[in-house]
């Protein structure tokens, strides 16, 4: 066990190392630089000359990825192009909000998602499975966007329950929770539905497998069969969903942050990429490589956990 | 002459919601009443909430790195320039009280009024010069700095506590433009870190800021033009336009800059909110490149001037918002030709000069982006319009992040548009042959000696002369074929009073929010 977490972990820092690459490489290729996306539509070439000295950008690609290397070595991740403030700055304003909405959206999602899921497999082809399978792949079918649009109307400006946006909230979000309820309903909407449906596909095979029909012969009581010997078994592939989906929410969910005004990691990468702050991109993209490393790294010794036999490739 | 007044704004961001140049003003003469302006006697107190697009994280406070409306904003409620905008976009006095040149033009005398800072402190002539200075910095890059060109700061110094003698490297007529250039900001002498409790003199002071979110200020009761009426003002940054209009119609903010026409058009006479337009606003073009074929050829230009349907662009690609253009830039402004006739459209004289000018079955590549509202609508737009006159329009989609850099110098024609800025300044900046921006290669010696002429002359009866020779010559055979100006549209709640109309983006009475009071 102990073998299989190092080489994940040194696989893991591999994969970072690799997407890091990768997005220097991808944003060098845009077209523009800083300079040119500073001077925007007065495109003085002697302006974005004396701004692309200013930035250092007039040094080699290599070379300002190996001071950016060097820093990062020493724990720092460099200062922004466009700003001259530290990265780290960017990262921990933006880490509150984003963090904020995804463990609210965790916290209700894994009842929600099992619940529904077990409990449309236990009333397997009656009503209710029929009703929470149709609801769950109607919503499903929304974006996010549309959805959200949908609640804001409604919620917020007919019924005038909650308040439409957290504009001007900052990062004290949790001073404003009514603020919280719209976001967190449109983050919840599509992954308890892809939750549940995995839930419930898994109950099915499984309590249809011969090993619950043995469990069954021996008179284990029907709940200790779902629930200790079922449910273990369907619960792998959907903690890996789970996984998938933590990794969605912590890097930031953009629309949602756009919609609602919730300044997160999202909208810091979206306004660097545009901004071709490549420090600020470079950043992210190793704070979101190690977070995804270590969420799937999580899941996956929990899906071994529930499910030794299925062993887990590394 | 080199410089690049009063640039227009840049508008960074995903949203497709307007964009690139954002200098917006209203056209008509004199200060209006807002339509908001509905009644009541001023009354004190009160915070107001705005949003605006902003530039996220990056933001910050410094006026001299000034680059969005949200910027823009906050900057003219710390400080102050020298001058400023009116709603024709003639300078106004600010700081300075009043400027007087020598018979050469090339020396001008300022006068400071007396005004402070928020500590206290008098605004001098050393904060003047030290400010400029900073601007004008080699090692930097703000984006005044080209506007400052024309003044030798070595040579001009302070002749007393208030008063200032610029020297000029030539003579220029329009010096007040300058003095009211785009982040041309007066801070306090070595001041350099803004972040923090910058301290200006404008009519709020800092409370809090925080890059991409909010930023408080209150209201500077020594303030020379009048303490605000407002206790507190915050300007909130949301960069989606449909989180402004909800966050209004929630009553999360009270003021939503930049409003989508469809929006408008929903909320209004509605009662819900008040829609205030600020016409004539962003100058809407095609720009074409006339030192390269097929617009080498001025009959091929003018054929195109003539295939535009204005009135079907200002309806598809503005949604209505907006007015008709007639090639000339700056409908409304001072120096504006006025008095030529509206160009409309004549497809078989189009057909006719084309023909002319051995352009049948032209091919021709449009470059567009979606840098700004309207741009994508209005090249599909047009290519349907020339396809009628025999002229094949491939509409090329670019990148927005890089667009204006990458249509300065190749291909032949694209999507334009600017902001709202003096008409001598619009020449200046792209008209001439050494301007740095000069998108559709108008290279004319002749041209660039009528400009110098209207800056070496004192009349300004006879300058208005030259303006106008300039201006007739580019609408015979010029390579911007403007097509319309864009409404500019703000949203306001129902409590808010004294929101200009007549004076917009980039004006003084432009998100000026030190005359607005809350009901």
């Amino acid at each position: 066990m102990r073998t299989f977490v190092a080489r994940r972990l040194l696989l893991g820092a591999g994969q970072t190392i690799a997407v890091v690459l990768l997005i220097f490489a991808l944003t060098e290729a845009l077209p523009g630089d800083a300079a040119v996306a500073l001077a925007g539509d007065q495109p003085d070439p002697a302006r974005i000359a004396a701004i692309r000295e200013a930035m250092h950008l007039d040094r080699p690609a290599y070379e300002r990825l190996t001071d950016w290397a060097t820093g990062l070595l020493h724990g720092d991740l460099g200062t922004s192009l466009t700003s001259g403030r530290p990265v780290t700055q960017y990262i921990a304003d933006a880490f509150g909000p984003t963090l904020i909405l995804a463990v609210l959206t965790l916290t209700l999602l894994t009842p929600l998602g099992f619940g529904l899921g077990v409990l449309a497999a236990r009333h397997e082809g009656g009503p209710v499975d029929r009703l929470i399978s149709s609801v769950t792949l109607a919503v499903y079918a929304v974006p996010e966007f549309a959805l959200g649009v949908l609640l804001v109307t409604v919620l917020a400006l007919k019924l005038a329950w909650l308040p439409p946006t957290a504009v001007g909230y900052g990062t004290d979000l949790l001073a404003h929770p009514a603020a919280l309820v719209l976001p967190v309903l449109v983050l919840l909407a599509r992954p308890v539905c892809s939750l549940s449906r995995l839930v419930r596909a898994g109950m099915v095979d499984a309590l249809a497998a011969p090993y619950t029909a043995h469990a069954r012969r021996y008179g284990v009581p029907g709940a200790r069969v779902r629930y200790t010997h079922a449910l273990p078994n369907a619960l792998a592939p959907a903690v890996q969903q789970l996984a998938r989906t933590v990794d969605w929410l912590l890097c930031g969910v953009i629309v949602v942050e756009a919609l609602f005004v919730i300044p997160g990691l999202g909208t810091v990468l979206l306004n660097a990429v545009a901004e071709r702050d490549v420090p600020v991109v470079q950043g992210l993209a190793v704070v979101f490589g190690v977070l995804t490393v270590v969420v799937n790294l999580g899941a996956d010794l929990v899906a071994h956990r529930l499910n030794p036999r299925a062993g887990v490739a590394a | 002459m080199n410089d690049e007044r009063f640039p227009g704004l840049r508008r960074r961001g995903f949203l497709a919601a307007a964009s690139g140049a954002a200098a917006l003003t209203l056209v008509g003469c004199g200060g209006g009443t807002a339509d908001t302006a509905s009644g009541g006697t001023p009354k004190r107190g009160g915070r107001l909430r705005a949003a605006f697009a902003g530039g996220g994280a990056s933001e910050t406070l410094d006026p001299h790195l000034a680059n969005l409306f949200a910027d823009v904003a906050r900057a003219k409620a710390l400080f102050d320039k020298l001058a400023d905008y009116g709603a024709d976009l003639s300078a106004e006095p600010r700081l300075a009280e009043k400027w007087e040149a020598n018979k050469a033009l090339d020396r001008w005398q300022v006068t400071l009024r007396k005004a402070a800072f928020h500590d206290g402190s008098p605004v001098t002539a050393k904060d003047v010069l030290y400010s400029y200075r900073r601007i004008a910095d080699p090692k930097q890059a703000f984006r005044a700095k080209a506007s400052l060109e024309p003044i030798d700061l070595d040579a001009s110094r302070a002749t007393g506590e208030r008063s200032i003698e610029f020297v000029l490297k030539r003579p220029t007529a329009e010096f007040p433009n300058i003095l009211a250039a785009f982040g041309a900001y007066i801070v306090p002498e070595n001041a350099t870190k803004f972040d923090d409790r910058p301290i200006g003199s404008g009519p709020f002071r800092f409370v809090s800021f925080s890059p991409g979110r909010s930023a408080v200020f209150r209201r500077h009761d020594a303030y020379w033009d009048g303490a605000p009426l407002l206790d507190e003002i915050e300007f909130v940054v949301a960069n989606e336009e449909s989180a402004r209009v909800n966050a209004l119609l929630g009553g999360q903010v009270e003021y939503a800059h930049e409003l989508n026409p469809t929006t408008a058009r929903a909320h209004e006479g509605k009662g819900q909110i008040e829609i205030v337009r600020l016409r004539n606003s962003a100058m809407q073009a095609f720009c074409m490149k006339t030192d390269r074929a097929p617009f080498d050829d001025k009959r091929v230009r003018e054929a195109f001037f003539l295939i535009a349907d204005r009135q079907e662009l200002v309806d598809g690609a503005l949604s209505g918002a907006g007015e008709v253009g007639n090639d000339l830039f700056g409908k409304g402004y001072e120096y504006y030709a006025a008095d030529l006739p509206q160009r409309t459209q004549d497809l078989d004289k189009a057909r006719a000069l084309l023909k002319q000018a051995g352009a049948e079955k032209l091919k021709v590549t449009l470059d567009t982006s979606a840098v700004a509202a309207g741009f994508t609508e209005a090249a599909g737009i047009f290519r349907d319009q020339a396809a009628k006159a025999g002229v094949t329009i491939d509409v090329k989609m670019g990148s927005k992040d890089s667009y204006w850099s990458d249509i300065l110098d190749t291909g032949a024609l694209c999507c334009y548009r600017s902001g709202a800025m003096p008409i001598e300044a619009h020449l200046s900046q792209r008209l001439l042959t050494d301007s740095t921006t000069n998108a559709t290669k108008w290279h004319h010696k002749d041209f660039d000696a009528l400009y110098q002429q209207a800056q070496s002359t004192r009349d300004k009866t006879e300058r208005a002369a030259v303006y106008q020779r300039m201006q007739r010559r580019l609408y015979a055979e010029g390579g911007f074929l403007v097509w319309g100006f864009a409404d500019w549209i703000i949203g306001t709640s129902r409590t808010v009073r004294g929101v200009e109309s007549k004076a917009p983006a980039n004006t003084l009475d432009w998100a000026r929010f030190d005359k607005v009071w809350l009901a």
